[in-house]
């Protein structure tokens, strides 16, 4: 076990280093200038402009960029941003409790949809229940979340007045007040992005359940005359949910990415949208740093992954 | 428009025959932008205008919490970094120049006791220094007198090449000296008709020297302040999450009686113009919002949600066509579009009259820009002192059938006039915009009926407005026929906005297409009339050299003016916001209040 983990460790580190050279190299040879803003600008002159882009370092080969770039990252110096001239850790640093609390939230509201609503269905598949889970479902996964955001929107703030749609990450109140102005700024985008993810759960769930019904152990389990709820229970849930377990670890890198669409839609300040806003100002050091963190979690997260594998169903050695 | 007649003007104005709004209005026509306008009647003795100050709340605070939606959101407070108007917005909410420009061009002391003219002394009679009279008993937030000092020092500040200030232009070619606790002199090398430009409006503000004064040229970066501003504004920095939000408390202190009337201040960053609209007009949720580059129709719906309004100020942004008349199709040592060559018809006067006869600008205003854009033929048309008089614009069809006719285009089967083989067919393109496809289906449509073919190409905005030499399709590169964008006019002079018609600033390889001059045109009168405004220290001359220059280019049909684009807001209609085409929006924050 310790030397798998080890051997995966080393493994990971020549895969980050191609990643960080491609994602740098994509970065550098993109259209686009962090400055572009500065050439419409009368005010500034071109030589102020070149003396910029030769205090940031723009003007130098790739290559040299890149190197220097490891060398800083190797030192746990992440750069800084072009646009706000601060250091880039601390910027993705302040959109972490965001990012994580709404994501996060609408990941637990998904599991706590699907996990019920797959199990019960694939209990008593084609009944009236499972048709109409399936039915939903279905609508729920084809309805993009920048649909179901403007439509929730629409009804909710413009015609209900009911919540506010624009997410402050400051709530101005304090005690009982201040949960209550956070959960009604936040559940409009836990709702469009937990539903959109439940229905593509539950679909999940259910086949897996599907799968496990009909073995042999569970014709047994009911043999000895156990509760159908604790054959449900005990011994068909814990074994489908292996595979749900291991894409819901695989999706955790996209939790801490955050949803860079919904994001925008509701400005919430997420990492998902610290990207865009970085994206579309050219602000390459922040792009490097939020897709190599990216990238990073999804190495890591596929370790654990296969670690769990391993915990889960005690067939698979770490030869 | 000659001197003469702008004199003529002045005296009007002087005899009251003419009001000093009218006056504005009519330079603008000409291409004059306001503040200049303004300063023609200053120098011929005019008092600036004292708008009268509508504020109405007789105590500071007590109006709650103001909430502003930045669409775009601030990333930097440090305004001398701020690189767009979303950073120059934030952090004049904290700091403040000597004076500000107000919606009519007119220059309001700020941190100023009074504005530098003849008759104070302020003003140099050779033109080449200013006194700037600094108001007493102003205290920076921590508490600290403001002095002549920290003016010098935001001189030296961003004039220091290291420091890589975005304000720098306007400092490094003066030199500023103390003359004593709250005096200083602005000294030009030569004599500098458009001295407001350091120390006022968004280049101007005022930065301390005992929390920057450890942080000046390479070091700049490291300023704790950079994210903690200390200014001596109306509000005081409270939080700042770059790129997302904004928060402000009142500044219990400020130098100015009864103000200002919010007790805290937000500006929230992120997600769309569209939305942003809707957060001020149809939800309520927010009291501002800025820059909203949306539909007419689609903002008047959102209208009739009655929480809010739209407000417009005239600016000097300009949508635009240009006629490119080098070969944009053949490559001359590693360049396109280069003035080596020439365009093989467009060089034809005649064709490009046609053109311009083929664009229907009412009914781009009508139906696309609406309230966000005023149908012009003047390539400068605010201020209005800079706007040309002599220079109309007319949608005809027939006469540019007629014009194309007599200079011997003929329509050849396929509908498409040509002669000597040489066909009117042309690349036409923009940045992807709605309101910009739009206009360019209107124009296309047009053109077909007189012969002429056009092929739309739009190009994303990020690649287009972009400075990146490799990309063939940046706005500089001009590799297409025609070329369509809006350029905007950062600054209240015409004079620094008409470099985009000199033919040292065209855009060539050399210069990695740097230049200011995208059209490629270039004429020896615009070029000595643009030289002679440089130094010109009578306004009302300097005007009409300016117009010239504006003239000749309108005339030759080398730029096409479209729209003139003032600044789109909606505000929620109990607020009483102050808004300015010429400053930031948040240049007068001070006087915002609730009614």
């Amino acid at each position: 076990m310790a030397t798998y983990l080890l051997r995966r460790l080393l493994i990971a580190i020549p895969s980050l280093l191609g990643i960080s050279v491609i994602l740098f190299t994509i970065l550098a040879l993109a259209p686009g200038d962090p400055f572009s803003e500065m050439a419409t600008n009368p005010n500034v002159p071109p030589e102020v402009r070149e003396a910029i882009r030769a205090s940031f370092g723009l003007n130098d080969p790739i290559f040299v960029r890149y190197l220097r770039w490891l060398s800083n990252m190797a030192h746990g110096d992440w750069g800084f941003s072009f646009a706000s001239r601060i250091n880039v850790d601390q910027l993705i640093l302040q959109r972490v409790p965001t990012t994580l609390f709404v994501v996060g939230s609408s990941q637990i509201l998904a599991l706590c949809i699907a996990l019920p609503v797959g199990i019960y269905a694939a209990t008593r598949p084609y009944s009236v229940f499972d048709q109409i889970a399936n039915t939903l479902a279905f609508v729920g996964f084809s309805l993009p979340t920048f649909f179901t955001g403007l439509l929730f929107i629409l009804l909710f703030s413009v015609t209900l007045d009911w919540f506010p749609f624009v997410y402050r990450s400051d709530v101005a109140a304090t005690g009982w007040r201040w949960y209550w102005e956070m959960f009604r700024q936040a559940i409009m985008p836990i709702m469009v992005l937990g539903l959109f993810q439940a229905a593509s759960y539950t679909r999940y769930v259910r086949s897996a359940v599907l799968d496990v019904i009909r073995l042999d152990y569970v014709t047994t389990a009911r043999a000895k005359g156990l509760s159908e709820r604790k054959v449900t229970l005990r011994h068909i849930t814990r074994n489908a949910l292996i595979p749900v377990v291991t894409l819901v670890a695989l999706q955790m890198p996209a939790v801490f990415g955050g949803a860079i669409v919904t994001e925008q839609i509701f400005r919430i300040p997420g990492i998902g949208s610290l990207l865009i806003d970085a994206i579309l100002a050219n602000d390459t050091p922040v792009i490097m740093a939020v897709t190599f963190v990216f990238s990073c979690l999804v190495v890591m997260f596929n370790l654990i992954a296969d670690l769990l594998y391993g915990w889960l169903d005690p067939r698979i050695s770490f030869g | 428009m000659k001197e003469q007649e702008i004199r003529g003007l002045v005296a009007d104005v002087k005899d009251g025959a003419l009001s000093r709004r009218s006056f504005m209005q009519k330079m603008m026509a000409v291409g004059i932008s306001a503040p200049l306008a303004s300063q023609i009647l200053v120098w011929n003795d005019v008092a600036m205008a004292q708008p009268a100050d509508d504020y109405k709340p007789t105590k500071a605070g007590g109006a709650g919490a103001l909430k502003i939606l930045l669409w775009q959101a601030p990333t930097l407070l440090n305004p001398h970094f701020a690189s767009g108007t979303k950073d120059q917005i934030a952090s004049r909410i904290f700091y403040e120049p000597l004076a500000g420009w107000d919606e009519d061009g007119n220059l309001i002391p700020q941190l100023a006791a009074e504005i530098p003219s003849k008759e104070n002394g302020g003003l140099a009679a050779d033109g080449k220094s200013v006194t700037w009279k600094l108001k007493k008993d102003v205290k920076w937030h921590d508490g600290k007198p403001l002095t002549a000092d920290d003016a010098v020092f935001t001189w030296e500040y961003a004039a220091d090449p290291a420091t890589a200030a975005y304000t720098t232009g306007s400092y490094k070619d003066i030199k500023v000296e103390k003359v004593d606790d709250h005096t200083i002199k602005v000294i030009f090398k030569e004599p500098t008709p458009f001295w407001a430009d350091a120390f006022v409006g968004v280049a101007g503000m005022i930065i301390p020297k005992h929390h920057f004064g450890e942080y000046k040229g390479a070091k700049s970066r490291e300023a704790p302040a950079n994210l903690k501003p200390v200014g001596t504004g109306p509000y005081k920095f409270a939080d700042f999450k770059p790129g997302d939000i904004l928060t402000g408390t009142r500044n219990e202190n400020y130098h100015v009686k009864n103000k200002p009337a919010f007790d805290t201040v937000e500006a929230k960053g992120g997600g769309d113009a569209v939305s942003a609209a809707r957060a001020v007009l149809q939800t309520g949720e927010y009291d501002y919002a800025w820059n909203l580059q949306v539909e007419d129709e689609v903002l008047k719906r959102m209208e009739a949600g009655g929480r809010g309004r739209v407000l417009t100020a005239p600016a000097g942004d300009i949508e635009f066509i240009i006629l490119n008349t080098t070969d944009p199709w053949t490559e001359v040592d590693g360049e396109r579009s280069s003035v080596k060559t020439k365009h093989p018809t467009l060089t034809d006067p005649a064709v490009r009259q046609a053109i311009n006869l083929l664009i229907d600008r009412e009914s781009i205003q009508k139906f696309i820009y609406g309230r966000g854009g005023t149908a012009t033929a003047s390539f400068t048309n605010e201020p209005k002192r800079f706007k040309s008089e002599k220079l109309k614009y007319e949608f005809n069809v027939d006469k540019a059938n007629k014009i194309l006719d007599d200079a011997g285009w003929k329509k050849g089967s396929d509908g498409i006039r040509e002669k000597d083989g040489k066909k009117l067919k042309y690349v036409y393109q923009t940045s992807i915009n709605a309101p910009r496809q739009k206009t360019q289906a209107i124009i296309k449509q047009a053109c077909q009926r007189a012969g002429i073919d056009l092929e739309l190409k739009s190009v994303t905005a990020s690649v287009f407005f972009s400075s990146d030499v490799a990309n063939p399709d940046t706005y500089t590169k001009l590799y297409c026929d025609i070329e369509m964008y809006t350029t905007t006019q950062t600054q209240p002079d015409t004079g620094l906005f008409l470099n985009q018609c000199v033919s040292w600033e065209i855009c060539n390889k050399e210069n990695k297409w740097l230049g200011r001059n995208v059209s490629r045109y270039s004429d020896p009168e615009a070029d000595k009339a643009y030289n002679a405004a440089k130094t010109e220290l009578d306004p009302a001359k300097r005007a009409a050299l300016l117009i010239k220059v504006n003239e000749i280019f309108c005339e030759a049909n080398i730029l096409l003016p479209i729209l003139s684009r003032p600044r789109v807001v909606a505000a929620a209609n109990n607020l009483k916001p102050q808004t300015s085409g010429w400053d930031c929006d948040t240049w007068n924050l001070a006087s915002w209040y609730r009614t």
